[in-house]
């Protein structure tokens, strides 16, 4: 279980996409110490658009616990337009429209609750635009 | 001149239909569809509630007002199903939208009317000078009890609006407010859905505090109603709304732009203004639009706003209320999905 603290922390690339440039050009989100490509721990902060392209995606029916009552639904990976590989959960999407190519956006949802008393996590997840 | 500089509104994508709620309680679906003028309502899906509504109206709301977020000075969120008991709404949407962290914010509750009441105080921080922008919004994952009569409409969706003095899209010229005691509708601590006094929510509730409002209003600004070229009120169902403003004077024709209570259902904090963005969608240059809120409890906020030519730079800046609510995309349910997805029936906790 994600604690409050862990999920305060990770606000700015949760909420506002905030991501890393590094000087090779490699975009991280979230947020490393290294550049893998040149080693470097110097980076520039920057916030993605939100828009991006299906690189891969799977439908997952049975799920974590916690994800029991969105099943079936999709994972995909993302490289979003600044260059940024990310995985997200898909929603509001046909499993018809899922395609390798396929462009999509982020959206700002609930991601999960920590049960009926702990706090609601929310970030990003994606849409496919049509 | 002050007024609106950004609107936004949110849809959620899927949808249950009267006829199908009808079915599930043996009642006759074309007595719903005509008695309470209602087709079909919005439903949040399960990763929607009033914050992640809230957040996407209010995105909407800065690509039309095209400012750095960083300029704005409160954020007001009204709605009666903030997620948390106890941690405001508005703290979410700050940081998801990198308003702040110097920022004025407060959840708000009047039950449907806590959207305009988040308007009202945001328009006043400008009005005052203290603010150079604020932000009020009205979104609402309404509540209604399993074959309540709340529940052929109680719908999901939020609208977001900057209030500035650079930019206006449609100024304010008068506003007026109207309360009472009154117990027509009500929800206690820890109760998932609300009580309501049936016909006692009528006449003595929302007809006396929107003819309250709005007649004042009138008196207020010397106009007629015929000067208006739109007119929008809280719409709970799709006769209330029609009937309230014929008594006060309104045509049809005035009112039928902003009422979209028959495809959307009652959004509670976010209906008459989620109206209100739907007539801004349309409004020329000049246009006076007349709004009242009501919110059960009971008062009534009223604004009468005057379109200005910037609306034809921002209108297309963002998605419009009627394309999102007319989404070929929309996705129907049946009422076992519309049960779970509302949490309507138990699940066990994992």
């Amino acid at each position: 279980m994600a604690i409050s603290q862990r999920y305060t922390r990770e606000i700015p690339h949760r909420y506002r996409l905030e991501a890393q440039k590094f000087p090779s050009g490699f975009v991280s989100l979230p947020r490393r110490y290294v550049d893998p490509i040149s080693g470097s721990r110097e980076f520039e902060k920057i916030r993605l658009s939100g828009k991006g392209t299906i690189l891969s995606y799977t439908i997952i029916y049975v799920s974590a616990d916690q994800f029991k009552l969105l099943t079936p639904y999709a994972v995909a990976v993302i490289e979003t337009d600044e260059g940024a590989r990310v995985t997200a959960m898909m929603t509001d999407t046909n499993f018809e429209d899922l395609k390798i190519g396929a462009r999509v956006e982020f959206v700002f949802r609930k991601i999960m609750e920590e049960g009926a008393s702990g706090i609601i996590n929310y970030g990003y997840k994606a849409k496919i635009i049509k | 001149m002050i007024g609106i500089v950004g609107y936004g509104s949110y849809v959620p994508m899927y949808r249950i239909k009267s006829s199908t709620i009808a079915k599930q309680w043996g009642s006759d679906p074309a007595a719903i569809e005509k008695g309470l003028m209602l087709i079909e309502k919005t439903v949040p899906y399960f990763d929607e509630d009033t914050i992640t509504i809230s957040v996407a109206a209010a995105k909407n709301a800065l690509l039309r007002a095209q400012i750095d977020p960083q300029r704005i000075g409160a954020v007001y969120i009204g709605s009666e199903s903030h997620p948390y008991a106890v941690k405001p709404s508005g703290t979410v949407l700050i940081d998801a939208l990198g308003i702040g962290p110097h920022v004025h914010v407060a959840d708000f509750e009047f039950a449907c009317k806590a959207g305009t009441e988040a308007m009202y105080v945001a328009y006043s921080h400008v009005k005052s000078g203290e603010m150079e922008f604020a932000m009020g919004i009205g979104s609402d994952t309404s509540q209604g009890a399993p074959g309540d009569a709340l529940e052929y409409s109680a719908s999901a969706g939020g609208s977001a609006f900057i209030f500035g003095k650079e930019n206006v899209v449609a100024e304010v010229l008068f506003t007026h407010s109207f309360t009472s005691d009154t117990a027509d509708f009500w929800r206690r601590e820890y109760q998932t859905y609300p009580r309501h006094g049936g016909r006692f929510t009528g006449e003595p509730a929302y007809f006396k505090h929107i003819l309250g409002c709005g007649r004042a209003l009138l008196e207020k600004s010397g106009m007629k109603p015929e000067e208006f070229q739109f007119a929008v009120f809280h719409m709970p169902n799709g006769r209330f709304p029609l009937k309230v403003g014929k008594d006060l004077g309104f045509k049809q024709e005035q009112m039928s732009e902003g009422w979209i209570v028959n495809i959307m259902g009652n959004t509670y904090s976010g209906s008459s203004i989620t109206g209100l963005t739907a007539i801004l969608d349309v409004a020329k240059p000049g246009d006076k639009i007349f709004l009242v809120s009501f919110g059960s409890g009971a008062g009534s906020d009223g604004f009468i706003f005057q379109v200005t030519e910037r609306i034809n730079e921002v209108r297309d800046l963002a998605p419009k209320t009627r394309e999102m609510l007319n989404n070929p995309n929309k996705i129907y349910l049946d009422y076992g999905q519309y049960a779970a997805i509302r949490k309507k029936i138990h699940f066990n906790e994992y």
